[in-house]
Formats: structure tokens, C-alpha cells, sequence
């Protein structure tokens, strides 16, 4: 169970950004990929402790759940995968290890009170990695 | 009070670990050291296994460990008997290691001084499958009394590793072990993985895993020497 430490880091990263744009946050969107080996239901559980007594007490996580999809040579297709114990293109059934979707961990947006917005408000093409 | 406002971020809540051990990585390959580490459940043999391990090594190579564990420091002292330098990181209740962890611990050793580092996580399947330490090939340990299914109950990690070790194999018949299916689940979550059959406690079938490690190390330092031929004089 390490999914504590997890809503510790989206806890620290959303308040961060927040902070740096002067925004006060109501819901953080994470991304989150079938492979990073984080449980949707224990993260959520986790998030309302993690935020107490930071900025961020009583924002709700909005968690979108992102199948594996991985690329199958055979039909030159990326073709999303029907379950992670089977690790082959559900169509032709040759095995795959290309995997382009599934490992995301990631707070992909906040959603924030517009009125709140300051005027210095940071543009999104200097949002920086 | 007006509708609320989506504003992207997209934002890697692992970066700081993903950073640091991106760093850790280059550390390694500067050094020519190659950095195992091993990660299965509680109990499928890893200390004995990387006992031997390093005892084997030792004649041929200068080999250390690292070893992440909850509260004792008894792998630390197993470890020990094989006179390699051992060094315990203990994790409280961190259920898995993370790359500041690997790399404080680290900050002692002179990693030009070694060829093999293995670092052995907490035993756990669950959750040091999303943290990278800045090694070079992770092993997955499952131990033929553990079931054939074992990797379909975890596919994240085994799909994480690059290496399988079936262990424990003087017992597989007493407990009458299927090698086809212990096979095919590891294939199914991870295709084309390379899979080692072998006794720590006997010693079966530990010279083809070695020579596999020796022949990973080689090819790091050739891949290495291409990169900055002139880094080993220098230094």
C-alpha cells in the first residue's frame, strides 16, 4: 500500500502549481494508466488524508483510469490491450511489449475558481515540465 | 461565484523520483558499475539467492548490495557472511525502496571501485513496480512454491522487470511444480522475457545466470567505451 505516499506527491505537486499561479484549486485530474501499479479505489481513500491541513483540504480527485494500449507489429496498429495478464494484440494474438498508453501517473489538470484568478495569472505555454 | 476553470498541468507526480534516478543512472554507467536489482514476494528465497550470488561472483568480480528492509537488519547480516560490503536501508514502514533512498545510501561507496551492485526492495509485488531506481536490469524472484500463477496475480511487476528467476527448484517436485504454466503466465504479461531455472540452495543451474550477468556488464562497458572512449583514462 503505497498509495499514501502517492496522494502525498499529487497533494505536494497540485498545491505547488497552484501557488505558483495564485489559484485557489476545488479538484485535481489525475491520469492515471493501468500499468503504474497505483489502485484507483486506495488512492482516493488515501487523498482525503493526505490533503488535511494543506491548501488543498476538501478538493475532491477526479481519477480517469487509462487502459494499456500497446503496438502490434503484425497489423502496424496500436490496439488497446483487453487485460494485463495478456500481453498480445487482441486481434491477431501476436505477443506485444510496445506499450504506448498505460504507465501514466500524472496530474494532468486543476480545476480552479475562475474569480480567484489573478490578474500575473501564469499563461499555459510557460508552463514548463 | 463563477463556473470553475480547468487549467492543464500535466504534471509526472513521480518526477522527483523519475530525476533522481535518471541520475543515479548515469552515475552507474559513468562508473562501469552494473546495477541489479531484485524485487519479489516476502519469502521466495531473495537472500539466500543473492547470498550466493555474491559469493559466486566475488572470485571473478568486486560485487556489493544494497537491502531494503522493513525493520531488522538480518538480510544485512546474512549478507554479510559472503564478506562482499553490505549496506541495509532501512525503510521503516515504507512498503519499497525509492531512488533517494538508493541514492543516500550510496553516498559512501566509491562506485568506480565496483563491477555489480544488486539492491534488494523490500519484499513486496505490489508497490516497488512504480518506482525506478536507476538500474540497469530489474529481477523478478518467484519461488516454484509460490504457484505457477504468481505472475498473472501480479502482472504489473513482472511486465516491469526484465529479468525472470524461478527459485527454489529442488523443491518442484515435491510440490509439484508445472514448469509449462509457470512459463506461460510469465510470458503472457511479459513477452520475451528471459527466464533462469536454478537452486540457490544446490547451486543447479546458477552458472547459466551468472554467465548472463557477466555478459550484461560486458555489454554495458562496450556500449560505454563507444559513448566517451577517452572517460576510463581520464579518470
Amino acid at each position: 500500500m503505497h498509495e499514501l505516499s502517492i496522494a502525498m506527491s499529487i497533494v505536494d505537486a497540485a498545491v505547488e502549481e497552484s501557488q505558483r499561479r495564485g489559484v485557489q484549486v476545488s479538484a485535481v485530474h489525475l491520469r492515471l494508466g493501468a500499468l503504474s501499479g497505483v489502485v484507483k479505489d486506495a488512492l482516493l481513500f488515501s487523498y482525503e488524508v493526505a490533503c488535511q491541513d494543506t491548501p488543498l483540504e476538501g478538493s475532491q480527485l477526479i481519477v480517469e483510469e487509462l487502459p494499456v494500449i500497446v503496438f502490434c507489429a503484425q497489423c502496424q496498429k496500436e490496439r488497446v490491450l483487453q487485460s494485463v495478464q495478456l500481453f498480445q494484440c487482441p486481434e491477431c494474438g501476436t505477443p506485444t511489449m510496445d506499450v504506448r498508453q498505460g504507465k501514466e501517473l500524472e496530474v494532468f489538470a486543476l480545476e480552479v475558481q475562475e474569480d480567484e484568478v489573478q490578474e500575473h495569472k501564469v499563461q499555459e505555454s510557460e508552463v514548463k515540465e | 461565484m463563477s463556473e470553475p476553470r480547468l487549467v492543464e498541468v500535466r504534471r509526472n507526480v513521480l518526477k522527483q523520483n523519475d530525476v533522481i534516478a535518471r541520475a543515479l543512472r548515469e552515475q552507474f554507467r559513468a562508473a562501469g558499475v552494473f546495477v541489479v536489482s531484485l524485487v519479489s514476494s516476502p519469502g521466495s528465497g531473495k537472500t539466500t539467492f543473492l547470498e550466493k550470488t555474491l559469493t559466486q561472483l566475488q572470485p571473478r568480480y568486486r560485487v556489493a548490495a544494497l537491502v531494503g528492509d522493513l525493520a531488522t537488519e538480518n538480510d544485512a547480516v546474512r549478507l554479510a557472511r559472503s564478506k562482499a560490503p553490505v549496506k541495509q536501508i532501512t525503510t521503516g514502514t515504507l512498503c519499497h525502496l525509492e531512488a533517494a533512498m538508493v541514492q543516500s545510501a550510496l553516498q559512501e561507496w566509491d562506485l568506480h571501485q565496483l563491477d555489480f551492485l544488486f539492491i534488494e526492495n523490500v519484499g513486496n509485488l505490489v508497490c516497488p513496480s512504480s518506482y525506478d531506481l536507476g538500474e540497469n536490469l530489474r529481477l523478478v524472484l518467484m519461488s516454484v512454491t509460490e504457484g505457477e500463477d504468481k505472475p498473472l496475480k501480479y502482472p504489473t511487476i513482472f511486465n516491469s522487470a526484465d529479468v525472470a528467476v524461478v527459485t527454489k527448484n529442488e523443491l518442484a517436485n515435491a510440490v509439484e511444480f508445472d514448469w509449462n504454466a509457470a512459463r506461460t503466465s510469465i510470458q503472457s504479461v511479459r513477452p520475451g522475457m528471459q527466464i533462469f531455472r536454478l537452486s540457490a540452495k544446490t547451486g543447479e543451474g546458477m552458472d547459466e545466470y551468472l554467465n548472463f550477468l557477466s555478459q550484461k556488464l560486458a555489454e554495458q562497458r562496450a556500449v560505454a567505451q563507444v559513448l566517451s572512449p577517452s572517460v576510463r583514462q581520464v579518470q
